[in-house]
């Protein structure tokens, strides 16, 4: 979408920026919540040990940290009964064959306990909050109002068939609904889960550059630089600097990914002019190994001026701490002196699960002010939510090249986009995914996982949930397997990473 | 005075029913079958039968494999509101495999699917997201070193049945978009002779997932399919048909423009590409988000996600449908169309009234 608006010259109204950046904003308070409890939390937490939880306990300890409602003896025994009865039921479902009891878990039973009413509250609060999302984009997953110039959604304080102010009130009460959760149960849970695991501030670290494009628009600007969240590039974890982001410096590797290029696979393209030529070399199914000096992924080996760069929250909130965000800032400091640590533990599992955590709870901060934003718009009678002086491609340039920034949930995404004779010539994604699962380049330097899983210690080769914490610590959209070799090169065991 | 509510239902707080080994609320539990019994499109009064067939049941076993896909079905799951997610896999069904929020990886995570596959054989549900690529000995997608291909035919093939979530593992969605690079394919093509059932979209909705499982276990069959092995409670009927903008439609009243005063009144998207006309779903009745909203409702016409590569027939997105048949006053609209068409070039993308009492721009917008 921005993409071909940077093609064609399309600015949008300023309220298809604020619909735009409201339904990210949610998607990234409901997105990192989901991801927490739900893809990430039983990496850390012990759901059977939580049968062995004192209830009174368990309340203590909950009211000690939060004033969250949910947190009476009785409601932690209420969980307690509810996951008796489902153990001792026999049919464990997805809790079947996880790696219960492994010494790798540090948390006492009453943490388990708590976090797991909370892992069941997250579940219910997340189909709520993205009410908000659904009311502005019809529908989630899979948003459908979004159009090149604007969005479809109308506004109109006097319609039943657009936003109005009953949409607003509705959009205030999800917003509040959103922020109390992450204030009183995500922050604490994560602050509480974190002081048991502080060894995880020294794993886990990767490449150590750290790229994010900026998200949430304060002007119309195609691309604009003017983000809440602001644009920048850190290098060698060095937050004294911040470097500026030009997207001509963005290319992508075939080296070792299953495709060709037409100049040979030694040399990195920009998107613009990017190659998406199939190419398998690797063994037939079913196998057992791939063989990495070869070719070895389906992703394409994304570099910022020829360096391997992490995208993310952490990445995000970086940039902002280095760039003077005093919001982030002051969230990141309190995490910081609250665990005890210093700004270097950011650069690892613990600090990627953290930060994702602290730009949560600031996005859930920022809801409010968006919907103001709307609201200001419509009392002014500014209704406008689409340009369409190039809706029709007669209107367009025969030639025409854009690309597009935005930041998702998991990181970076940059769109590029050709356009000739009205119709696309070439388009190319380089998505989160392939920057941080990003297979080597042909200097052979390795992308985020590979490298931030090297000196990971591993207690028990076959359960190997230490792998697993830091892997998942980036929000993986894809399974991947990671082979654990002993020093000899055999193979201890597999797992498959989703 | 004692006014009947919802909480009338309410048989005090020890009222409790046991699912299997579970206890959930009576109201709640009743709340859930009378959900279903409308989603299902059966009388109120099903809702006990719904109720005293899952009473009876241990709950199913269930695995959730993902191909080419981009687990936009599965978060289609979290949102389940009729029942909510934690009510399914805690008391009606057992998800015992499901790649992206099962608690075991690697090995173990193995172990959960084939525990389920030699020991539940033949009476386990199996649910497919993702499209299987059948070109070049199918390593465009591998899991583990094997195709998706081999996965499903042994997973699917020893199902009691498969559902197929989402339009990619019904047809091959738009992984299967032309030029289909990877020879993507539906899973009732990839592995003949299983039976299933497909519940397209994009995403699929999550209710009629339920709906699904909660007729097979109360009448012991599935839902009677169309030709397209699409249930009929879902599919059975146009967007067009059940749409909340169809009077307007009727009526000749139009959105021209996005943002414009039609647009902003809820007036038919029909001239800005909207493929209700021709899209079987129900998502106009069902809704989305606990029927917060759905695409008409936000403004931006249907796009026929639910249809049979809709990604190759339903386009351009914005492009308004040829001629589409009517009855009742449209009848009466169609031959006004016609009676213009002779009149203009080729006689395509004709409606009619809303032509006759409001002139159209020369070009068709959103371009062809």
């Amino acid at each position: 979408m921005r993409a071909v608006e940077d093609a064609l010259g399309i600015t949008i109204p300023d309220n298809a920026r604020i619909i735009r950046n409201l339904i990210s904003g949610i998607q990234y308070v409901q997105d990192h919540v989901i991801h927490f409890y739900h893809l990430h939390a039983l990496d850390w937490v012990d759901i059977i040990s939580a049968l062995k939880a004192d209830p009174a306990k368990t309340s203590a300890l909950a009211q000690s940290i939060s004033d969250w409602h949910n947190s009476s003896t009785s409601y932690f025994k209420g969980v307690q009964d509810k996951l008796k009865a489902f153990v001792e039921g026999g049919q464990l479902g997805l809790f079947a064959n996880g790696y219960w009891g492994h010494a790798a878990y540090k948390l006492p039973a009453e943490a388990n306990l708590m976090a797991v009413a909370h892992y069941l509250e997250a579940l219910d609060w997340q189909r709520e909050v993205i009410k908000m999302q659904a009311l502005l984009g019809a529908k989630n997953p899979h948003a459908q109002t979004y159009l090149a110039g604007g969005m479809s959604i109308p506004i109109d304080p006097n319609s039943q068939n657009a936003l109005n102010a009953g949409s607003i009130a509705f959009m205030k009460k999800v917003a509040g609904e959103a922020h109390a959760f992450v204030e009183k149960v995500y922050i604490p849970d994560l602050l509480a889960v974190a002081s048991f695991y502080k060894d995880w501030a020294g794993h886990g670290s990767g490449v150590g550059n750290y790229l994010s494009y900026g998200q949430f628009p304060n002007d119309n600007e195609s691309n604009t630089a003017n983000t809440w969240l602001p644009r920048g590039i850190i290098l060698n974890r060095d937050l004294s600097r911040v470097h500026p982001v030009d997207h001509s410096k963005v290319t992508e590797y075939v080296t070792h990914s299953w495709y060709e290029y037409s100049d040979g696979d030694e040399k990195a393209r920009h998107p613009w002019e990017g190659e998406t030529k199939y190419k398998y070399t690797g063994p037939k199914p079913p196998y057992e190994y791939l063989n990495t000096d070869e070719k070895y992924s389906w992703l394409k080996a994304p570099r910022y001026d020829d360096k391997a760069m992490e995208v993310g929250p952490l990445s995000r909130m970086l940039v902002a701490y280095a760039s003077g965000h005093k919001r982030v800032q002051e969230v990141v400091n309190h995490v910081l002196k609250t665990l005890g640590v210093g700004p270097a533990a950011l650069f690892s599992t613990l600090g990627r699960v953290g930060a994702r955590g602290i730009e949560t709870l600031v996005t859930a901060e920022m809801l409010p002010v968006w919907i103001d934003q709307l609201a200001e718009n419509m009392k002014k009678g500014d209704l406008k939510i689409h340009n369409g002086e190039k809706w029709d491609p007669s209107t367009w340039p025969k030639e025409a090249q854009g690309y597009g920034f935005y930041e998702a949930p998991r990181g970076s995404l940059g769109h590029w986009v050709k356009i000739k004779d009205g119709k696309i010539e070439n388009y190319q994604c380089v998505v989160p995914g392939t920057w941080n699962g990003s297979p080597r380049d042909a200097k052979n330097q390795r992308g985020p996982y590979e490298e931030a899983l090297i000196g990971t210690p591993v207690a028990n080769a076959e359960q190997p949930v230490e792998i697993l914490r830091t892997v998942h610590s980036f929000d993986p959209c894809m399974a991947c397997a990671v082979h654990v070799l002993d020093p000899e090169g055999n193979e201890v065991t597999r797992i498959r990473v989703k | 005075m004692k006014f009947l509510s919802d909480d009338s239902l309410d048989e005090g707080p020890e009222s409790m029913v046991a699912i299997g080994d579970k206890k959930v609320s009576r109201r709640d539990f009743m709340k859930f079958c009378t959900a279903m019994a409308a989603v299902l499109a059966l009388p109120e009064t099903f809702a006990g039968t719904i109720a005293e067939a899952i009473e009876k049941k241990q709950r199913p076993y269930v695995v959730w494999l993902e191909f080419q896909d981009c687990a936009g079905d599965s978060e289609s799951m979290l949102r389940a509101s009729k029942p909510t997610i934690s009510q399914i896999v805690l008391d009606v069904i057992s998800l015992d495999y499901h790649e992206t929020i099962m608690a075991p990886s690697g090995k173990q995570a193995e172990k959960s699917l084939m525990d389920v596959v030699k020991n539940q054989k033949g009476k386990y549900i199996a649910i497919v997201e993702g499209a299987i690529p059948l070109k070049d000995g199918g390593v465009y997608c591998c899991i583990g070193g094997r195709t998706a291909l081999d996965i499903a035919k042994e997973v699917c093939g020893n199902a009691a049945f498969t559902i197929n979530v989402g339009s990619c593992s019904c047809w091959g969605g738009i992984a299967s978009a032309n030029p289909n690079p990877t020879g993507a394919v539906g899973v009732g093509e990839a592995v003949p002779g299983i039976t299933y059932v497909n519940l397209p979209g994009c995403p699929m909705n999550v209710e009629n997932v339920t709906a699904t499982i909660v007729h097979y276990l109360t009448f012991g069959n599935l839902p009677v399919l169309d030709s397209r092995h699409r249930p009929y409670f879902a599919h059975g009927k146009t967007v067009h048909e059940n749409c909340e903008r169809r009077a307007h439609y009727d009526a000749g009243q139009f959105v021209r423009q996005w943002g414009d005063e039609g647009h902003r009144q809820g007036w038919c998207l029909y001239e800005m590409g909207c493929k209700g006309p021709v899209a079987h779903f129900n998502c106009p009745s069902v809704r989305w988000n606990g029927a917060t909203s759905w695409p008409v409702q936000g403004g931006h016409g249907c796009i026929a996600c639910a249809s049979d590569h809709n990604w190759d027939v339903a386009y351009p997105f914005y492009g308004r449908l040829p001629k589409v048949p009517g009855f009742g006053i449209e009848s009466t609209a169609d031959k006004i169309g016609a009676g213009l068409a002779a009149a203009t070039a080729a006689g395509l993308l004709v409606h009619g009234i809303g032509r006759a009492i409001s002139p159209k721009k020369d070009k068709e917008e959103g371009g062809e």
